[in-house]
């Protein structure tokens, strides 16, 4: 509902900016760096201003008390940085299915954690089918409105524009109006699940191959070497782990050391010792 | 360290506004920028010297980008320049006629930076 009440912008008070924390943290285990406190009134307001809330402040106010969880969700929802685009990092979808097909020649799985709108994994799911390797990917993500982004696959003239090649977005997508949808079968290639890195257990199964790029960076330091531990639990044992361009594993677990045989990517430090 | 040479870009179009925004962002990205208003300038401009990457409209008077474009791929100029269309016309049977017309790439407009950053390392000029 659009209400008229004016929108008081900014003067959003320590206590709500602490207590937006402490939500993000505690669903996400994600921490609102100091440095980025100021998206907080950008991403807020279309939500206070939908609600009819005279300020973040008052926004804030009423899920408090825990009742209103579906506003908690979408509040949380809107704090994420969802940054992503398809084959993000020139080259780095296309080393990792090199070598995702050297590790698992025969339908390898991959999950894909924090998958944000799913540009990462139907770039990956594109660059594996290219090369005429089927394969099983199941990509998750903390935000139930990425997943359902992803689900849909609908992308902006800008978010298609971003890393696609016009060869691959003529190949596997199609237009409609400004905006371009994935094809059925790319999308429906993919398992999309709503899941917690933190909170819940990965998804069943051995992995060839795990993404998790640019997520690390967003938790809270403690939280790091947990994820990593649950990742590493959840490779094959000659599986790959593949994070951001500027994260690493050094400092934060003993279970990965850079691979040898694959540039950039992570493999467990007990397959690499026996190798 | 070796000096590294600066990559050369054509700007095709016929809006000196979106010749200057787009020069803006090139010289950003270290591309040494050279402007043409039609086709049958950026023609001129590539007998005299082939720039590593066109920038190109596909509305234009004198000459279009479509047919500059066939012009050039005719002329088989060594080293091939790679060509970037960067147009309003952004239907799907557009992009394609370019794609097989000899365009490397497609920006459809408007565009940002990043857009043509990304276009610009997919066909390995930046």
């Amino acid at each position: 509902m659009i209400n008229d009440r004016p929108f008081a912008p900014s003067d959003t008070s320590p206590i709500t900016v602490t207590a937006l924390a402490t939500l993000l943290e505690a669903r996400t285990g994600q921490r609102i760096a100091a440095n980025r406190a100021w998206r907080i009134d950008t991403a807020l307001k279309p939500i206070a201003v939908e609600r009819g809330a005279a300020s973040i402040d008052e926004l804030v106010a009423a899920v408090r008390d825990g009742s209103n969880t579906a506003l908690a969700d979408r509040i949380v929802d809107a704090l994420l940085n969802q940054e992503t685009s398809f084959f993000r990092d020139a080259g780095a979808i296309e080393a990792a299915a090199e070598a995702i097909t050297a590790i698992a020649p025969s339908k390898p799985r991959i999950w894909c954690a924090g998958c944000s709108t799913g540009q990462e994994p139907l770039s990956l799911s594109m660059a594996l089918t290219e090369r005429g390797v089927p394969h099983e990917l199941i990509a998750t993500d903390v935000s139930g409105h990425a997943i359902a982004r992803a689900r849909a696959g609908r992308y902006s003239q800008f978010e298609i524009q971003r890393g696609l090649a016009t060869i691959r977005m003529l190949r596997w997508f199609d237009q409609d109006g400004s905006d371009w949808i994935a094809q059925p079968a790319l999308v429906r290639g993919v398992t999309w699940r709503r899941s917690n890195l933190v909170l819940d257990a990965p998804p069943a199964g051995a992995f060839d191959a795990v993404f998790c790029r640019n997520v690390l960076f967003y938790l809270a330091p403690d939280l790091r070497p947990r994820v990593l531990e649950a990742i590493a639990g959840s490779l094959q044992p000659a599986g790959a782990l593949m994070l951001g361009a500027g994260e690493t594993v050094i400092g934060q677990t003993d279970r990965f050391v850079p691979s040898k045989r694959f540039r950039g990517l992570y493999q467990l430090a007990a397959a690499e010792r026996s190798a | 360290m070796g000096l590294q040479v600066m990559k050369s870009c054509l700007v095709v179009d016929d809006s000196k506004v979106i010749r200057k925004v787009a020069r803006h962002i090139l010289e950003g990205l270290d591309f040494a920028v050279s402007e043409a208003g039609d086709g049958r300038e950026a023609l001129e401009a590539c007998r005299a010297s082939m720039p590593d990457v066109i920038l190109l409209d596909w509305n234009m008077p004198v000459m279009s980008g479509m047919d500059f474009l066939r012009a050039l791929r005719d002329a088989n100029a060594a080293p091939r320049p790679k060509v970037v269309f960067c147009t309003t016309e952004n239907g799907m049977a557009h992009i394609r006629a370019a794609i097989d017309a000899g365009a490397d790439e497609y920006v459809m407009k408007p565009f940002d930076r990043e857009t043509l950053a990304s276009k610009l390392q997919i066909v390995g000029v930046a």
